[in-house]
Order: structure tokens, then sequence, then C-alpha cells
């Protein structure tokens, strides 16, 4: 094992990748040269050379369109997004034509390209770069979506992203680039659409990813010198969400809250509430309660922003209400 | 009128370069009929009018070349190699159809013939073009991919950073501007800074011409040159082919916006009369000869239109296929 940073974990699994099938490349801006915005590409053009780690001019639309075309020619490109703030000049290629090119082609032409970029809010960034595209990216039918917590869960699930025939959109975070965590010397994949318990519990099932991940166990911790045991389930993918999982852990525990960076309106987390009312609903000892960021651009002053995002404060006081205990 | 004969284009060339366009025509009628008829429904754009460019284009190709369109592209889908039988099918929305149904008009995809769309998002199939020609390099091949797009289409940003990329690596794509003046019901001329679509290259350091696209020898011949250069050393160029569309945008355009004076001023120098004329006057066909070949064609298009009512149509269960790959 090494305690390695989430950054590093995503560059093995890239060069890992990279040295297994040439036909593999990664392009976006300053990937080669620089050795990446958030370094999570450095040494990649060192090892692999220009004509695999290109350094793109700022087309997001293009180059997007491009990776499609290279796949569609058969190479398996990794397109980098700096932030998906910026991917969001892509969605035209990402939506129209990569999730539904093999559909559109009756199985002719699949889409073997990884769409990767850190998402959501980082740290007093404003409006315009800090936005969570989960909801958006989710609601389309022909990709896949992935949006690890912790290194482990970044390389293996990486390494399959790469794998997979299919596009996938793999969301990571400025704000966990350099969490560190525990990765085996061996090979490993872990499978997309297969979510992980990351802390056991019996009272009430909290769901989060990506870093509200983290939120979720400091919650945990102070829920549980509350005395409530809370179990904490990482989907890890969240296009097809692990729902055989979710439904054992609420059927367990008899209620849950989600904790979801993106806006609460048609979010992720409203996707995950109607399947569990639908399928637990007599399972259920209370409503399902989302926590969620407030519907709002988001401020740049540092309280404000706190204020906006789920924290541990309103992930403890939403327990409390589907556990109906005074405050 | 009609252009001096090229010496080096032997009979069976002329031949078969007329007799797909007047293929292309008349196939592309039958879709009107078969459309005004109720027998199928959505979009349609008629390529009536431009046959030359895709018939001067294609026989400068070779199997190995890629070709990507936008939606005005049944008989670029054709001229790959997609049987015309599958292409009416798909438009009927039959299970025999190119794609199985699932794509329509737009959506005609070849993966053994190397057309990649059929693509609706105008601009869209810019960059995907780019990346195909990304790959060709990357696998250090010379075929290159061809594609198409309309006048309205170089307004589009996307056009614009696929040219930038082409041009900044080196990227072996031949972008053709079918220009037939009108964006859907917009002349050009009222919505683009340049009258020359062709210079838009300049901005990219990028070689470009212009071509005359009612003469199919003409464009041959041109695309040619172009082609055997980007196979020798791969960059992009930027040809703008002049040309035009009989029809409205789509079937159900009227096309209001056009005197008939215009239509009627291109349809003089229609590719197919203008062929017909060489190879009369080159004594290769008779009148007689091109009247049985047109009785042909048009018993030729009879038949994949019975064949295309007679194909069953998709289970429903279909719906549910190729979504994701395994």
């Amino acid at each position: 094992m090494a305690l390695i940073q989430f950054r590093e974990a995503l560059g093995q699994a890239m060069a890992e990748e990279m040295a297994r099938d040439d036909r593999i490349f990664l392009l976006g801006e300053e990937v080669a040269q620089y050795n990446g915005a958030y370094k999570v590409s450095k040494g990649l053009l060192d090892r692999f050379g220009a004509k695999r780690v290109i350094d793109s001019p700022i087309s997001e639309a293009g180059f997007a369109g491009l990776g499609v075309g290279a796949a569609m020619a058969g190479l398996r490109p990794i397109i980098e997004m700096m932030t998906w703030n910026f991917g969001l000049q892509g969605f035209d290629q990402i939506i129209n034509h990569a999730a539904k090119m093999l559909y559109m082609s009756n199985g002719q032409f699949n889409i073997p390209i990884v769409f990767r970029g850190p998402n959501g809010a980082a740290h007093m960034l404003g409006s315009q770069h800090s936005q969570n595209f989960d909801a958006m990216l989710t609601n389309v039918p022909g990709m896949k979506v992935i949006s690890p917590a912790t290194p482990y869960d970044a390389k293996g699930l990486l390494k399959s992203a790469i794998r997979d025939n299919n596009p996938v959109i793999f969301l990571e975070s400025e704000m966990m680039y350099a969490l560190k965590g525990e990765v085996p010397d061996e090979e490993y994949l872990i499978p997309i659409g297969v979510g992980d318990i990351k802390r056991p519990g019996n009272d009430v099932t909290l769901i989060a990813w990506n870093k509200m991940l983290h939120v979720a166990v400091d919650a945990a911790k102070e829920l549980e010198a509350q005395g409530i045991d809370a179990e904490v389930l990482d989907p890890r993918t969240l296009q097809p969400l692990d729902e055989a999982l979710i439904f054992a852990s609420v059927r367990k525990t008899h209620r849950l809250v989600i904790i979801d960076e993106g806006w609460d309106f048609a979010a992720t987390s409203a996707q995950i509430a109607d399947r569990v009312q639908r399928e637990c609903f007599d399972d259920l000892d209370a409503p399902v309660v989302r926590v969620n960021s407030l519907f709002v651009p988001m401020p740049y002053a540092e309280e404000l922003e706190a204020a906006v995002l789920p924290s541990v404060g309103r992930i403890v006081q939403a327990v409390k209400d589907v556990l109906y205990v005074g405050n | 009128m009609a252009s001096e004969p090229k010496s080096k284009y032997e009979p069976a060339f002329l031949i078969s370069a007329y007799q797909d366009m007047l293929f292309y025509r008349r196939f592309e009628e039958r879709v009107n009929q078969a459309y005004q008829k109720g027998k199928f429904a959505g979009f349609c754009h008629l390529h009536i009018g431009q046959e030359a460019v895709c018939v001067g284009v294609q026989k400068a190709l070779r199997p190995t070349d890629y070709v990507i369109s936008g939606y005005r592209s049944h008989t670029q889908a054709i001229a790959k190699g997609i049987d015309p039988k599958a292409v009416l099918a798909e438009l009927f929305g039959k299970k025999a159809g190119a794609v199985g149904g699932k794509g329509g008009s737009m959506h005609m995809f070849s993966k053994e013939h190397r057309f990649l769309g059929g693509h609706g998002i105008v601009g869209g199939q810019c960059p995907i073009a780019a990346g195909v020609a990304f790959a060709i390099k990357y696998d250090e091949k010379d075929d290159i991919i061809v594609c198409y797009l309309g006048d309205g289409a170089t307004n589009q940003g996307q056009f614009f950073e696929a040219m930038n990329m082409a041009a900044t690596w080196n990227l072996p794509v031949l972008y053709i501007i079918e220009n037939n003046q009108y964006g859907m019901g917009t002349d050009y001329h009222r919505v683009t800074s340049v009258d020359r679509l062709s210079k838009r290259a300049l901005a990219f350091d990028m070689d470009h011409s212009e071509v005359d696209g009612m003469e199919v020898l003409k464009v041959h011949e041109h695309v040619s040159g172009i082609v055997a250069k980007m196979r020798k050393k791969p960059r992009p160029y930027l040809l703008e082919v002049l040309t035009y569309r009989y029809r409205g945008h789509s079937v159900s355009d009227p096309a209001a916006y056009r005197t008939k004076e215009e239509v009627a001023k291109f349809q003089q120098r229609d590719p197919i009369l203008q062929l017909a004329e060489v190879l009369k006057k080159q004594k290769i066909a008779t009148e007689d000869e091109l009247k049985a070949w047109d009785k042909a064609v048009k018993e030729r298009t009879a038949a994949i239109e019975d064949f295309a009512d007679a194909a069953p149509k998709p289970e429903v269960s279909d719906l549910w296929l190729h979504v994701l790959a395994d």
C-alpha cells in the first residue's frame, strides 16, 4: 500500500492505462507542458510524448468534438476539462454527439471516451467557477457518470472508465486533489455502478458523494458523539446508480438523508429520493430529506459560500428531523 | 454553357458520373413524392441541384477515406456506399433501414463504408471531422476525411474551433462548404461578414479555394488535386463549392425567400443537363440512350420504393437497443 494524493491516484490510473494501450491519448488545456492545471497529468508528457499528451487551445466544444471523432476512428481519448464550468461549452458534443452516436448509428459507432475534470465549488471562486453539473449530466441516456471521493476510488474507477467502451463523465474536485489516501501497489479496478458503504451504521442512512462524502463522514462523527449511529453510503457512480446498495441500506435504517452539493431543484439527490420512496415506501419511517446547496448563484465572500454549501450543521439537523428528535 | 470536355476523362467515367447524378436526382424526387404521400414524416432535406458536388467529390476519394456531413446527406450516404434501399427504408422508419429505423433522414451511418453521419447540429460535424483526421495522422495513414457543411454552418463557433485545431496540427481534413446561398431561409450575405466563404481559411493560414459546383468534372478535377496533395503532406483545406438547391430548405419549406428567376438561372446550368450535352457532343450517348437510362433509373427507384414499402417495422423493444455498448 502507498499513501498518495487524489491527483496522483488519477495520474497513476492514466499512466497505467496509457502504458497498456497505445490507442489512449490525453488532450486538454495545460495537460502537457504545464503538467496539468491541477498537476493531475504531471509527468505524462515526459513519459508518453507529445503525440499522446496534447495541449489544446481554449476550445472546449472543439476539442470535445475532436475527441468524439478520434473515438469514431478507433482511438480512446481522455479529454480533460480544466473545470466542468468550462466543460459546459462542450455539452453539445458530449450530449448531442458522444452520448447519441451509438444509438443513432444502430450500434455501429461506440464512443470509448472519458471526459474528466473538477466539478462543483472550490474555495471562493465565484459563481462561474463553482457549479455542480451532476444533475445535468446524469440526465442523459447514453453515457456513464462517475464521481469518486477518495484516492482509492478515484484510481480504480478512472481505470474502469478508460476501459469502458462508452462515453464516461468523470467528476473530480479541486478541493480533493491534495487529499491523501491508501492505494494498493498492485493493479486493481473498481467496477462502474457499484457503491460503497464508507461507514456502516443502523440509525440513519447518509448518502453522499465526491467532496460531500467527507462532510457526511464528519457529520457522522458528530452524530456518534450525540448517540446517533449513521451509515454513510457513497454511490461513487451516479449513472447508473447502485440502487441495490441504496435500497438495502434504507431497508436497514428506515431513514434517509441525502447530501448533494448541487442545487436542490431536479438534483441527482431528487432522483435518489424518488427511487427510494417508490421502492422502499413501507420501509421508511420518515420522509427522505435532502441537504443541497441553496438555490442561488455561488457568492464570493467566504461566509456566504459556506452558508450556501451543505455543512455538518445542516446535515446533523436533517438527521434529527428524520429521527424526530429535539434540538 | 457546357465546359470543354476533358480529354483525360474516359467515356466510362463520364457515363458513370452522369448515371450517378441522374440516379441521385430521381431518388431524391421519389423521396419527396413519398413524403408528400405521407409515407414518412419528420425532417427531410433534399440535395436536388447539388448532385455534381457529391459525385465529383466521391469519385476523387478511395474506400478508406471517411466522409461526414450535416443533414442534407441522403445522396452523400449513397455515394459513399450505403445501399439506396437501406436509405429509403430508413426514411420509412423500417428495420431494414441503414440504422434500423433509429436515425431517420439526418442520421445515416455506415462503419463499413466510413460514412460517419448524418448530423443535425449545424457545425457539430466539424470538430468531429478534425478528430477523425487526428486519428488518421496518429496511425500514420494517408487517408483523408471529407467534411461537408453548408454556408450557414460557417458561422457556428465549432467550425472555427475545428479549423484552428486542424490548421495548427496539420490534420488531413477537407472541409467542403456546399454554398447553396441560403441557410434555411436566410441569404448568407445578410448574416455573414464576407462574400467568399473560402476566405474564412485566411484566419487560420489554411489553404483554400472555390469551385463551380454545377459542373461535375470541374469539381472532380479540383478535388482530386487537393486530395493528392493532402495525402502526400497532411494538412487541412477549405473548399467552397458554389452550388444551388432547387427546392426549399426542407420538404416543408416553400422557399418564398427566392425568386423563380433565380432558381431558373441555376437550373439552366443543371449539372445533369450539362454533362448530357458533353456525352452527346462526344458521341458517347445518344438522346435515345439518355432517355432509356432515365427510364431505367425511374424503374430502379420504383423498385427501391417497393422494397421500402414492404420492409417490416422495427420491434418496439428495439428502442432499448444500443444505448450503451458492452
